[in-house]
């Protein structure tokens, strides 16, 4: 049998909450949410810590407390999730496949939503020599150990990466009581917020050893020690100055990628830089009413951007039941000098569009220019430009009109 | 006496890098808003923060639920808080924002659950 639906939402993390929270704000009922977990809210339930909501309510929230706003919005408004339950297959003609303890149920949809999240990189991503003991864990399972399943993963930890998972994770390592003996991180500076920086290891006193990296791993059992050493601006290590460190936990917080396996299979086509679907200022992919948004479309640092970004992805969903979406000509959105990526890949030049987007190193007293093939449409001057923190950017219809190719690159005037 | 200290603000993602002087009155550059003025004061006079941890519970869905205070505590009694919620535990359900534990060794602050846990 084929379930009818307009819209099926794959994933009940933060963005697929927000964008069926909008949809039926905006009466598009005839909704489900997909979720393999046994609760709605993704990750931000292993979040205990506080932050979140900053931006867009101007409150501090913890992740769950986050979530949780949602998830009774959702409720109220009669949004159905289905939670214990995966999608395994998502078809070019949007019929969803899905399977849970019901058996294997497919759903025709009119529109998709695609927000799956992302996945950590592991060990094997990065290709750390050495054995290959117990006691080697990704920042985010440990979190879910620590936060949720009520396990301790170690007493003495060296961390690896110092992307924001790993720093939250060394504060709440140490109030646990286990001692973390460095945070070792290979750039020259940070992957994190610098408040974290701040509050997760200066409080404790942990020290951050930039430009350097885990280059050995010791232990059969269990891991015994690791072996660190410094790198050079190419990021290989400098021989003579290597240390071991005794420890029995390495952890890793070593970069994210979105989860587009679904995408794959479905021959949505994917950005290589991001990692994610290439998508049109409608955040549509290269299939006809699917569409991205959050951590599956690219990585963010902030839950409230994601958030955002699911609403704006509803709002187009809800143009295309309404068949309100035109093939406009697409103007291509290039990533130029010192950027990495710019979201979305293509606009039509008609519309306000909200660009997100990642430069590729630190940059100091630049502009962050937009380009019209070579001249200037708008500039913005950046006092300090950091990787791990995703710009956002709103230009307007007026400015975007006429554009024929637009570029968005640093100007180091 | 004069101090003059660099510090990231941490109210919120913005991590302004303010400049903190500090001779008879406390003077603060580079905040983008009051709360970093409010920040650096108290990171002179009394250090807080909010604490968010994880608490025990029988006979839920869950084995933990997270709680955090309700509001900010002495950066120093940080440690202490949470070994003390270590030694207790709750019986489910646990409601959202129920009081887990009251006036947290005398700060004044409640730790509240950030969570709703079910009974199993």
């Amino acid at each position: 049998m084929i379930l009818e639906k307009d819209v099926v939402i794959v994933g009940a993390g933060p963005a697929g909450l927000a964008a069926a929270v909008e949809l039926a704000k905006n009466g598009i009922k005839d909704v489900v949410v997909i979720e393999r977990e046994p609760f709605a809210g993704g990750i931000l339930n292993q979040c205990i810590h506080d932050g979140f909501g900053v931006i867009k309510f101007k409150e501090v929230l913890t992740g769950p407390e986050y979530a949780r706003r949602y998830i009774d919005e959702a409720e109220k408004l009669g949004v159905e999730i289905r939670t214990n339950s995966m999608v395994v297959n998502i078809s070019p003609d949007k019929e969803v496949t899905v399977m849970s303890s019901k058996g294997i149920e497919v759903y025709r949809a009119k529109a998709v939503v695609l927000a799956m999240g992302c996945r950590e990189r592991t060990r094997g991503a990065i290709g750390i020599p050495g054995t290959r003991p117990a006691g080697i864990f990704t920042a985010g399972v440990a979190q879910n150990f620590v936060n949720i399943k009520n396990i301790m993963i170690g007493k003495r930890i060296v961390i690896l990466g110092s992307g924001d998972i790993g720093l939250i994770m060394a504060r709440r390592l140490t109030l646990e009581g286990a001692k973390v003996i460095a945070v070792v991180e290979k750039m020259p500076y940070s992957n994190g917020l610098a408040r974290n920086v701040t509050q997760c290891l200066e409080d404790y006193n942990i020290p951050l050893l930039l430009s350097h990296t885990v280059v050995n791993i010791e232990g059969k059992e269990r891991l015994k020690s690791v072996t660190i050493a410094k790198v050079d601006d190419k990021g290989e290590p400098i021989r003579g100055t290597s240390k071991k460190i005794d420890c029995d936990t390495l952890i890793l917080s070593v970069g994210l990628i979105p989860e587009n396996e679904l995408s794959k299979d479905a021959g949505i086509e994917i950005d290589n830089v991001t990692q994610g679907a290439l998508v049109d200022e409608n955040l549509q992919t290269s299939i006809e009413g699917v569409f991205a948004c959050g951590n599956v479309l690219h990585v963010h640092d902030l839950v409230d951007h994601v958030s955002n970004e699911a609403e704006k992805a509803a709002r187009s969903v809800i143009k295309y039941l309404e068949k309100k979406i035109e093939n406009e000509n697409k103007v291509d959105v290039k990533a130029g000098k010192g950027i990495r990526y710019v979201i979305p890949h293509t606009i039509s030049g008609n519309r306000d569009v909200t660009f997100s987007m990642r430069v590729d190193r630190q940059w100091a007293n630049v502009s962050l220019a937009f380009l019209n093939g070579i001249n200037p449409i708008k500039s913005f001057r950046c006092k300090k430009l950091n990787p791990s923190e995703m710009i956002v950017v709103n230009l307007k219809a007026s400015e975007l009109k006429g554009v024929e190719s637009l570029e968005v690159a640093i100007n180091e005037d | 006496m004069k101090i003059e200290k660099q510090m990231i603000c941490i109210v919120c993602p913005n991590g302004c890098e303010l400049e903190v002087t500090y001779k008879d009155t406390i003077t603060v550059k580079n905040a983008l808003c009051s709360k970093g003025v409010e920040y650096a004061r108290n990171e002179l006079m009394n250090p807080v923060r909010n604490l968010t941890s994880t608490v025990k519970v029988v006979g839920g869905v869950l084995p933990l639920v997270s709680v955090r205070s309700n509001k900010p505590v002495p950066k120093d009694k940080l440690i202490e808080i949470v070994q003390l919620l270590k030694t207790i535990e709750l019986k489910a359900p646990v409601q959202f924002h129920q009081i887990v534990y009251k006036d947290v060794l005398s700060t004044g602050a409640d730790i509240i659950a950030t969570r709703q846990v079910d009974k199993e």
